[in-house]
């Protein structure tokens, strides 16, 4: 789950973790006000979306007058931003963060995240803030500090050392940073992080140091124990399909092709994206309707790949195990009787009862086409999409 | 042969009397008897589908002298199942939970690496089998069938559509295990390609992985300096865009790496036959197998 930098700040701020001031407004006016109540010569305007590279796309602005903030809020709300992490069709501003304009005499990076392999948290610190952090790896590993911390005897002392003289810092900043440090490897146990990115970090004129931008990563597996970061959750970030499947305990994502995918697992799910592109076509989803669907699940699955009006064909590529075939058999029949079937329906079906499932498509009067495999199944998949278009 | 479990296999299952866990061990139990007890906290003393329910692992490894677990615990208490297990010295645990916090699997990834006796099957996985002998997980028992080929992957059914190729061809499996899609896992490729390579009734081995992290890789490197058997392999998600979650929890491509491209490339460096399109799985390994002499 993702959250906006506004909600982050004000984690950020509830643990001790210093941030610049800052309001949220949804209005021009509430803009201007914001400005006024931080009372500073400039302020920054920043888009509230879930994508980073705001900057590039126009989404962050610097302005100099109460004014100025309500005439930009009004530019930017409702617009529609572009950047590399949205696609072509960008995501609409909704609310804007109207910050208060720092001096930024240095900026640095940190970051921390869970290490698969030593099942341990990573700390990354970098004196090159504000930048990709992959090219300073590359170019500069010298200006990298990196360690590991074993959660089950906790962060020590010496860690938070390593950091502040690694890279010879200013005793003062390096007193601030290690403070900063505890208080946010603190909220990554609290609350369950999977990344934790602050980029830049930096030092203002009066040499104190404030988290300019904070991004969060949490673990969805988690959430059940996070209750007030679940509430987060802004819906109108996410892609209405999504959600949608979701609610079914469907795992759904929406990708740019027109062949609609059903399978059931995730290896599978991602395989039958795969050998669709290798086929020479592409999918408009990878789409897991788990291990043990029932029909109701298939029925809503199927609900909402016809009703994608990007999807030229749909693709049921199932290998039965617990999920019997001809149980799928029937949530496909069901579905496609009650909504009609729009789309040619391509169904490879393997394991466990499949005569049955096949017998059950076979006699129930729709157009199915059946394939014998998974290959024949994705070749007849994109054959059926090129002759929709 | 085979690896790791075997007609003596002796199991029992935490989470015996929930749904799942009651009826994977009915379905475990017929395609081969292995199951000696279950464990549910509070119905110690009781009968579960014929078999003895006890109230902790302790008590029913001294009662029936199990030596592993297949574990149907939800979620938030599954990582302290794992600890029981371990604590109890349990040889082999199998744990199917999907769902399991990742920081609730530091602490169990610490105690496995302090633990001489115990290894760890999962998370997020749907166990593991020798057709015939002994199935632990939620695999369908049917489509195997026993022979000569190791099979470990991350993903469930495309371990089933592997095991459905390798049957078909007539080639059967050895044991196939599911290692699990979660960022922390008890068993990673490396220790099962291992196994396989000493074990005298496997003569190739296929392997599956997928986007994200770099266990591909550690094994890439590893199956050029230490296997001699053949390796077939398919990575999935050659396809997915980057920085979304692809059902498992694990399986995430960021920051442009652990991407299937960089996988296949170090997989096929150290010599493995890696298939494009995953209806080949079978049929590349066939192959190699030729190629190199081993039928």
């Amino acid at each position: 789950m993702n959250i906006h930098e506004y909600q982050a700040k004000k984690l950020f701020a509830e643990n001790g973790v210093a941030v610049p001031e800052g309001y949220l407004a949804r209005t021009p006016i509430e803009a201007e006000f914001a400005m006024r109540r931080l009372g500073g010569p400039v302020a920054v305007v920043k888009a509230q979306v879930h994508a980073g590279g705001r900057g590039k796309a126009g989404g962050v602005k610097l302005v100099k007058s109460p004014e100025e903030c309500a005439k930009v809020t009004e530019q930017m709300i409702g617009m529609r931003l572009v950047t590399p992490q949205t696609g072509a069709e960008g995501k609409l501003v909704r609310m804007v963060y109207v910050e208060a304009g720092s001096e930024i005499a240095k900026e640095y990076y940190l970051a921390m995240v869970l290490d698969r392999e030593t099942a341990g948290v990573a700390i990354m610190f970098s004196t090159e803030g504000g930048m990709d952090i992959e090219e300073v790896a590359e170019k500069h590993p010298d200006k990298i500090v990196k360690i590991s911390v074993d959660p089950t005897i906790g962060l020590q002392g010496y860690h938070l050392r390593s950091l502040a003289y690694g890279l010879k810092i200013p005793a003062e900043e390096g007193k601030e940073l290690m403070a900063m440090v505890k208080k946010l490897y603190a909220m990554f146990i609290k609350y369950d992080y999977s990344l934790l990115e602050i980029n830049p970090l930096i030092v203002n004129k009066q040499g104190k140091m404030l988290a300019l931008d904070g991004k969060m990563n949490f673990d969805d597996n988690a959430l059940y124990r996070h209750k007030d970061i679940e509430a987060m959750r802004d819906f109108a970030e996410e892609d209405p399909r999504e959600i949608e499947a979701s609610k079914f305990g469907l795992s759904y994502i929406g990708l740019e092709g027109n062949i609609g995918c059903l399978v059931n697992g995730a290896g599978l799910a991602m395989a039958t994206m795969d050998i669709i592109k290798l086929s020479g076509g592409e999918p408009a989803n990878f789409l897991d309707v788990g291990g043990g669907a029932s029909e109701e699940m298939v029925r809503n699955a199927f609900r909402i790949l016809f009703s994608d009006p990007k999807v030229k064909a749909v693709f049921v590529n199932i290998f039965g195990g617990i999920m019997r075939c001809d149980v799928i058999a029937q949530g496909i029949v069901t579905a496609a009787k009650e909504l009609g079937l729009r789309q040619p329906l391509i169904v490879r079906l393997e394991g466990t009862n499949v005569e049955k499932g096949k017998q059950i498509l076979e006699t129930s009067g729709l157009k199915i086409i059946p394939a014998d495999d998974m290959a024949d199944g994705a070749r007849k998949a994109v054959e059926a999409a090129r002759a929709g278009k | 042969m085979s690896i790791l479990v075997n007609k003596n296999t002796r199991v029992i299952t935490q989470g015996i009397t929930g749904k799942s866990g009651e009826f994977h061990t009915k379905l475990s139990h017929e395609h081969a008897p292995c199951f000696v007890g279950g464990v549910t906290p509070g119905k110690g003393g009781t009968r579960h589908i014929d078999l003895p329910v006890f109230d902790t692992v302790a008590e029913a490894k001294e009662k029936t002298g199990c030596n592993a677990s297949m574990i149907f615990v939800p979620p938030p208490f599954a990582a302290d199942a794992i600890l029981e297990a371990i604590a109890a010295e349990i040889e082999l645990i199998v744990c199917i939970t999907e769902g399991i916090p990742v920081l609730d699997m530091v602490p169990v990834k610490k105690a496995l690496e302090r633990s001489r006796k115990t290894r760890l099957i999962g998370p997020n996985c749907p166990g593991i089998i020798t057709p015939g002998e002994c199935k632990i997980g939620i695999m369908p028992g049917h489509i195997h069938k026993r022979g000569k080929i190791g099979i470990v992957s991350k993903s469930g059914t495309l371990t089933y559509e592997s095991v459905g190729q390798t049957t078909r061809a007539g080639l059967g499996q050895s044991t196939c295990i599911g290692i699990g899609g979660d960022p922390i896992i008890g068993t990673t490729f490396i220790d099962l390609l291992a196994m396989f390579e000493e074990d005298p009734e496997t003569d190739g081995i296929i392997m599956i992985g997928e986007i994200g992290g770099d266990a591909e890789i550690k094994a890439a490197q590893f199956i050029k300096e230490h296997i001699r058997k053949p390796v077939a392999a398919f990575i999935a998600g050659q396809t997915a865009p980057e920085g979304k979650r692809m059902g498992h929890a694990g399986a995430i491509i960021s920051g442009g790496h652990g991407t299937a491209l960089e996988k296949m490339e170090a997989l096929m460096a150290a010599g493995v036959a890696v298939a494009r399109s995953p209806a080949d799985i079978a049929s590349t390994l066939i192959e190699h197998m030729k190629k190199r002499g081993r039928k």
